[in-house]
């Protein structure tokens, strides 16, 4: 088995139908008809461990339902998934030992404080509440989080610190592979910054694997080694933010990923998500 | 490889895991708790007073001691058995509304694990509501229940509960599915095992043609049990017929429910329907 290959992805495709009413005299009538839609197209991609691996597109373009397969929590219609060579179907718990992921919306227990939610995600990973405390403290230190609010319901914590919270989450069960799904989102300027640097250290602390999720293309410039852009489904490139560039640098004006972005795909990211929301 | 004490360990934090958080989350949500005892003790309370007026209603001599604890056995076990229902219908539908269930889903925990842990807190938490209002309800009657069996009535109460967590399992499903019909549906199907099971009166008066629903409904067997053993005194000998209703029922449900619920996860993971909320 390759354990150098921290993440395997292998032709994954996955559609998704949805309901629509026909459209009558009188309005929406009927039995309706159900559209597919291919929220994933054929993707495939591996990434090294230790590395960080940039998912970059618009919103609608498949980041998410890429993330929720490999996190076994979509079955793919085709393709197979690996994580440190075992099978996301078929050994689902051996991979979730050694994943976790962020979302973009901080899911927690509201009325719960952080501490009662961190420690009930410690216990169901088998980690008693006592020996999560420390590793608690010393994640949300290094995020700048005031430990005199983990008492205090999520639901009175800003955006940005419940945040901080769903990354000490995914930080505190130790995994190898790490998904993160937007994390940044919603976060002021100083917040993003630290958690970017976090992330960073932890890669180089903690031996893990990142696949960042992201439609900030600075973001990704900044701390990814490789990055795909993934436009409706399907990967239109892939390489270090360089070699993207230098891939669409024939007339010399690409500057950024967003370039990129434009030259692959013919659009802004902007003009990407309204064409998607249309499903 | 984990050794088998280890893995019990593990296992049991997990199942601590749930009950805690439940109980955690009971707490701070007391308010709508309060209410709930509170309907629930009124409710209890209002079929005991009915049982002492029947005799004043029809004007004449009526048993009224007896009609009240039979009445109260009633409502204080539906209490219990509807709560126990709830509580593990809700395995999904409270997580969803949270917005925390693929974080709960996405753990490294075994699905059968994680049921159980939820039935016990729903078991645990139903028996100390129940005793509860039976003491509240107690202060406002005089009930006789000495030379009662009691440890047939912890029998019956044990048994049901097995029987009724595997339907729970079944019916928690529902809002895997369709987050606001299945809540309404698991509704629907609670007013039905009410209607058939006995409640606050003997199968019997049911129509011929509804009798065959009380046969399969475990809380027929609990209540007329209960009944037995509170009531009538018979020893656990004469509880076996319910006993072994029960025990058969959750031999089959509990399994049943199980794979049913594996088979429904499998398959909200095929359409994806985990996460949403509408």
């Amino acid at each position: 088995m390759d354990y150098d290959k921290a993440l395997v992805v292998e032709g994954i495709t996955k559609r998704f139908s949805r309901k629509r009413k026909r459209e009558g005299v009188f309005g929406k009538i009927g039995f309706g008809y159900r559209i597919q839609k291919k929220a994933i197209d054929g993707i495939s991609f591996c990434v090294d461990r230790g590395e960080i691996f940039g998912i970059v597109g618009p919103n609608g373009s498949g980041k998410s339902t890429l993330i929720r397969v490999i996190s076994t929590l979509l079955i793919p219609d085709e393709g197979r998934v690996t994580v440190f060579g075992h099978d996301v179907v078929k050994e689902p718990i051996i991979v979730r030992r050694m994943i976790n992921r962020v979302s973009p919306d901080a899911a927690f227990f509201k009325k719960l404080s952080a501490v009662e939610n961190l420690a009930y995600t410690a216990r169901l990973y088998g980690i008693r509440a006592k020996e999560a405390m420390g590793k608690i403290e010393e994640i949300l230190r290094k995020l700048d989080f005031p430990r005199s609010r983990l008492t205090e319901p999520m639901e009175n914590l800003s955006k940005g610190m419940q945040q901080k919270i769903a990354v000490a989450r995914a930080f505190l069960t130790s995994p190898v592979l790490l998904l993160l799904d937007e994390p940044t989102v919603g976060l002021d300027p100083r917040s993003k910054r630290s958690l970017q640097e976090f992330i960073l250290r932890i890669r180089d602390e903690h031996d893990a694997t990142i696949v960042l999720v992201t439609h900030d293309m600075e973001e990704a410039e900044r701390i990814c080694d490789r990055v795909a852009i993934i436009d409706e489904g399907k990967f239109v490139a892939m390489g270090t933010v360089e070699e993207l560039k230098e891939l669409c640098s024939d007339n010399g004006s690409i500057k950024s990923l967003e370039d990129v972005f434009i030259a692959l795909t013919g659009r802004s990211m902007e003009e990407a998500e309204e064409d998607d929301e249309d499903f | 490889m984990m050794r088998i004490s280890e893995r019990i360990s593990a296992e049991m934090l997990v199942l601590y895991a749930f009950i805690g958080r439940q109980f955690a989350l009971y707490k701070r949500y007391w308010h709508w708790e309060l209410m709930w005892i509170a309907y629930t003790f009124a409710n209890t309370l209002a079929i005991g007073f009915l049982g002492s007026g029947v005799g004043m209603v029809t004007g004449q001599e009526v048993d009224s001691k007896t009609l009240i604890i039979y009445l109260l056995i009633g409502s204080l076990m539906w209490g219990y058995l509807a709560g126990l229902f709830w509580e593990v219908g809700s395995v999904v539908s409270w997580e969803r509304w949270e917005g925390t269930i693929e974080y709960t889903f996405m753990a490294p925990i075994s699905r059968i694990t994680h049921l159980i842990g939820m039935c016990l807190f729903a078991i645990i938490y139903g028996v100390l509501r129940t005793v509860l209002i039976l003491g509240a309800v107690a202060i406002f009657f005089d009930l006789d229940i000495s030379g009662a069996d009691l440890p047939g009535a912890l029998l019956i109460l044990v048994a049901s509960s097995v029987s009724l967590v595997g339907i729970g399992m079944m019916v928690a499903i529902l809002p895997l599915f369709s987050p606001e019909k299945g809540t309404q549906i698991m509704g629907i199907i609670e007013a039905l095992i009410l209607m058939v099971s006995g409640v606050y009166y003997p199968i019997d008066v049911l129509p011929s043609w509804m009798r065959w629903l009380s046969w399969i409904s475990p809380a027929t067997y609990t209540l007329s049990g209960m009944r037995k053993a509170l009531l009538s005194k018979e020893g656990i000998s004469g509880l076996f017929p319910e006993l072994a209703a029960l025990l058969l029922m959750g031999l089959i449900a509990v399994p049943l429910g199980f794979l049913v619920f594996s088979w429904a996860e499998r398959r909200a993971k095929r359409i994806g329907m985990l996460s949403r909320s509408g």
